[in-house]
């Protein structure tokens, strides 16, 4: 058992607590920012080219998408639990629903590398294998270039969430953590939820196009 | 103690169904909106209830707020053109 004292600058460990969460909203409203233009960029892009963008985003894999959305939602709630059951003492459901959770994320991303392999198969990769179908122009390989940066770089975040919470989970069953103190748990909480809600923009603008025929 | 997570769970499920269906429905322009509204509603509430922004310290709304509040101004400046100038892009 680690013994419970705050680090010197910190009056409280409640004062280091609240610290540390602040400091992961901070990096959060950068990221927003960061997705924030990615995004803004993507939908200029599409009202510039609406009827472009739609027969390309036909050829996305709305089932995948759905499918990884699900996962990710749940895996949301699984980061939660865990922080629920450290708070009551629980370690071993709380590291049993660290586990969980690393485990949605890697299905998550073997169903992205399925994906990936599925959209090199229908030659939608940019700078690779991309072939315009008949009645697309050039614009529908800007809908794929936007694909692939966005969905890419989430994966990052996603890989770099997966390894912390494996890290804390061990830490967890090793019983770093406790009722009396479980912060990390609490912010990297945070950066899981968030990698979750920038997906959930990601999906609306990438997945659901051009099927209402 | 786990309750309203999994009901916001079940929530958020039902709106990404909405979502998929939505995808299939004579919604014209509007479908681009209807996602992103749902994508608004489904991010609300990871953020209140996952993120646990309702819970104290009340401070960090400030923080989480700053960044939207910031992507206000690229959102704003950068659809000036598009909303006051008719038959914007030429062509």
């Amino acid at each position: 058992m680690v013994e419970l004292r705050p680090e010197p600058q910190y009056a409280t460990l409640a004062r280091q607590t609240e610290t540390a969460q602040l400091g992961m909203w901070v990096f959060l409203a950068t990221e927003v920012l960061f997705f924030g233009a990615l995004i803004f960029g993507y939908y200029i892009y599409r009202i510039s080219y609406p009827d472009q963008f739609l027969l390309a985003g036909q050829d996305t894999k709305l089932l995948l998408g759905s499918i990884n959305t699900a996962l990710l939602l749940t895996s949301s709630v699984t980061m939660v639990a865990s922080i629920e059951y450290v708070k009551r003492d629980d370690i071993a459901r709380a590291a049993a629903a660290l586990f969980i959770t690393a485990l949605l994320g890697f299905a998550f991303l073997g169903v992205k590398g399925y994906e990936y392999v599925e959209d090199y198969r229908d030659h939608t990769v940019p700078l690779l294998n991309f072939l315009l179908k008949p009645s697309q122009h050039p614009p529908a390989e800007l809908f794929w270039l936007f694909y692939f940066i966005a969905t890419g770089i989430h994966a990052v975040h996603l890989s770099i969430g997966i390894v912390a919470v494996l890290v804390m989970a061990f830490h967890t069953r090793h019983r770093r953590y406790s009722a009396a103190y479980y912060s990390p748990l609490e912010v990297l909480g945070l950066y899981w939820s968030f990698v979750d809600a920038v997906w959930l923009f990601l999906f609306a603008a990438i997945y659901p196009l051009g099927r209402a025929g | 103690m786990l309750l309203p997570y999994l009901i916001s769970w079940l929530v958020l499920l039902v709106l990404l169904g909405i979502s998929v269906l939505s995808a299939y429905l004579p919604l014209g322009g509007f479908h681009p909106l209807a996602n992103f509204g749902i994508a608004v509603i489904q991010a609300a509430i990871v953020f209140a209830i996952f993120m646990r922004l309702r819970d104290p310290p009340a401070i960090k709304w400030v923080f989480a707020g700053a960044g939207f509040f910031w992507l206000l101004f690229l959102f704003g400046i950068g659809v000036i053109d598009y909303l006051t100038r008719a038959g914007f892009p030429a062509g």
